[in-house]
């Protein structure tokens, strides 16, 4: 920041370094606890790095797909239909003589795509709609949060159900839809820290100082309550993977010939595929058990790390 | 304690108005209307109908009237006669067609949410006496795998591995087409759907009972009783689980919806005829009144789990009423 000019920058320096922090005093805790905490952060820690080096996997497999796959994902080669894992093919062919290996690695693309892009929308929506709510107050929270009741109470997955049926499926509406439906919590969140945090000393003191809404809305209140929304968009990154699969596999998703993790398991509705041709399911259900695991690992640990007040023990 | 109630039933009002009015948004939204679901768009012409019959049908049903007008009768249908309308398929009343398939519902829910109950609350409590053991560690990390798995993969899976690897349970439906029908056959049938419904529900338990056992045990007056030398097991029954439980309770409100609304993807897959399979096929036919039936009545039962949690938990513990 170079904004040196006067006092408002100086009180608001100042009102900054008295924003209390999170953090309880280790001080009081005594030997045995402070060792079970250690125990506690080394193991939560260590599933955590497991998970971000699953994702970092994930993430490399989805950008560098083309050099680690030797087929094209939607070469269709009606010679090699549903064949056993083997030397050419090492996850084995679709119905379609596709190769599955293939497939499952631009099926990642589809689903951290689909879950990055469909966060972000929900996590601005939320930001912005919280925000208007708390810092207003009065009629605009009023309308605000009766709204965010109405949309809690409808059954989501039924909502996404239903609109993805309205709407051409393909990948951009898909992103859409579930961004649509995923931002009360975080609304609720956020509104419940402006609420608090527009009463604090420090917000006051930048107000009484003149420094403009927007400043103290962008510079004072919205770091502060950004740490457990950074953890619900981690948490709700794992969330949207799983409703992207779900929509895939129920074929209101990604649509063919895109891969997509969900519409791979469509296979596995059927049950003498199921019984006999397990390398047509069985690696898309994993990789998405995978993918959903290791982000639920790091999103406990950054709620672990950020906000021990909205820890789950 | 009556003023409470009143205050959250008067906030709870213009929600359902919001509930409703939004349904009546989403069904306006949808393409297609009765009459299109009569005389299906592309057999107009081998059906003989013409536009100006159309038009006679859709004022016949109404349909020509203003957005508004519409939304008047249907909000008086709704009050004073519960009509919600008819299913585009069979014709009847959607309300009807959502009660003849309840009973499905209710028994697979019912005992789902036992399972997960019982068993994730025991495993919680157990995980929180033995904090930071191995065990808890396991229990902890069990969680994470079911609430991290999608419901239909769970039960891909288990359908693999239960059903057709190990022939112990059938694949699907609710009882035999042909043969005896008891109610040995009936669990028989119930368990591999409910065993993944339950599993699938049972980590929010576990970790909700751990976090609110550990919380009570560190308060003041789990010390006071140890400190006053009261044998653990007491200090357990007596202090910690009475006031640790509560909001467990407030969390089995919470689920209540999902008894009735039953689970989509989960009843598909196994051909459960329940209420989650039929909201499924009336969304793939584009049954517009029974979707937006049953998305009236599932968010209706979220609102109203929510109040009867709410006063629950207020009738539990006192300082919540005076916030």
């Amino acid at each position: 920041m170079v904004d040196t000019t006067a006092t408002p920058a100086d009180a608001e320096t100042e009102a900054r370094h008295a924003v209390p922090t999170q953090m309880s005093p280790d001080a009081l805790h005594t030997m045995a606890e402070a060792e079970n905490r250690f125990l506690r952060r080394f193991r939560r820690h260590r599933l955590a790095v497991i998970g971000v080096a699953a994702m970092a996997l994930f993430a490399l497999l989805a950008i560098l797909a083309p050099f680690v796959t030797f087929h094209d994902p939607n070469g269709i080669d009606l010679t090699v239909m549903r064949q056993a894992p083997s030397a050419a093919h090492v996850l084995g062919t679709d119905p379609l003589g596709r190769d599955v290996w293939t497939r499952l690695v631009y099926g990642t693309r589809v689903s951290l795509a689909v879950g990055l892009v469909a966060v972000s929308i929900y996590v601005t929506i939320g930001v912005v709609l919280g925000g208007l709510a708390g810092y207003f107050g009065g009629r605009v929270d009023m309308l605000l949060s009766r709204f965010t009741d109405v949309m809690m109470c409808f059954p989501s997955f039924m909502l996404i159900v239903t609109v993805a049926v309205i709407l051409p499926p393909n990948i951009f509406n898909v992103m859409v839809i579930i961004g649509l439906f995923g931002w009360t919590g975080i609304m609720r969140y956020v509104r419940a820290q402006f609420l608090s945090l527009r009463e604090q000393e420090f917000v006051l003191a930048a107000r009484c100082v003149g420094v403009s809404s927007g400043r103290i809305v962008f510079r004072h209140i919205l770091p502060n309550a950004i740490a457990p929304v950074v953890v619900a968009a981690t948490m709700g990154l794992a969330g949207a993977i799983m409703t992207e699969s779900a929509l895939s596999f129920l074929g209101l998703g990604v649509q063919e010939p895109m891969s997509s993790w969900g519409s791979m398991l469509q296979d596995a509705m059927s049950l003498p595929i199921l019984q006999t041709m397990p390398w047509l399911w069985l690696p898309s259900a994993v990789a998405i058990a995978i993918t959903t695991l290791s982000v639920n690992f790091v999103g406990d640990a950054l709620r672990d790390a950020l906000d021990p007040h909205m820890s789950l023990g | 304690m009556t003023r409470y109630i009143i205050r959250r039933l008067v906030i709870a009002v213009p929600v359902l108005w919001g509930i409703i009015t939004l349904t009546f948004i989403m069904s306006e939204i949808m393409p297609g209307d009765y009459v299109d679901a009569l005389v299906p768009p592309n057999l107009r012409l081998e059906m003989g109908v013409d536009e100006a019959q159309l038009q006679r049908l859709r004022e016949s049903y109404g349909l020509d009237k203003p957005v508004i007008v519409r939304y008047g009768i249907w909000l008086r249908e709704l009050i004073l006669h519960g009509n919600l309308g008819y299913s585009f398929i069979t014709g009847q009343p959607a309300l009807q067609e959502m009660a003849q398939v309840l009973p499905a519902t209710l028994q697979l829910s019912v005992v789902t949410i036992l399972f997960s109950l019982v068993v994730g609350t025991s495993l919680g409590i157990i995980s929180a006496i033995k904090q930071y053991s191995v065990l808890d560690h396991l229990l902890t990390l069990q969680a994470f795998v079911w609430i991290s798995t999608p419901g239909f993969v769970f039960a891909i899976i288990a359908l693999y591995l239960f059903s057709l690897k190990l022939p112990l349970f059938p694949t699907g439906g609710r009882a035999p087409l042909d043969g005896p029908d008891n109610i040995f056959v009936r669990l028989h049938y119930l368990a591999l759907p409910a065993l993944v419904l339950g599993f699938e529900g049972l980590a929010g338990h576990m970790r909700y009972a751990r976090a609110s056992l550990l919380e009570a045990l560190g308060a003041d007056y789990v010390r006071t009783a140890r400190a006053k030398g009261l044998p653990e097991r007491s200090v357990y029954l007596g202090h910690a689980f009475r006031n640790s439980l509560l909001p467990v309770i407030t969390h089995v409100g919470l689920s209540l919806p999902g008894i009735i609304g039953g689970s989509f993807i989960i009843e598909t897959i196994f051909v459960w005829p329940g209420m989650g399979k039929l909201g499924m096929e009336s969304i793939f036919m584009r049954n517009q009144p029974m979707i937006m039936a049953m998305n009236l009545i599932g968010s209706s039962m979220v609102l109203f789990a929510n109040l009867l949690a709410d006063i629950t938990y207020a009738w539990a513990d006192p300082r919540i009423r005076y916030d």
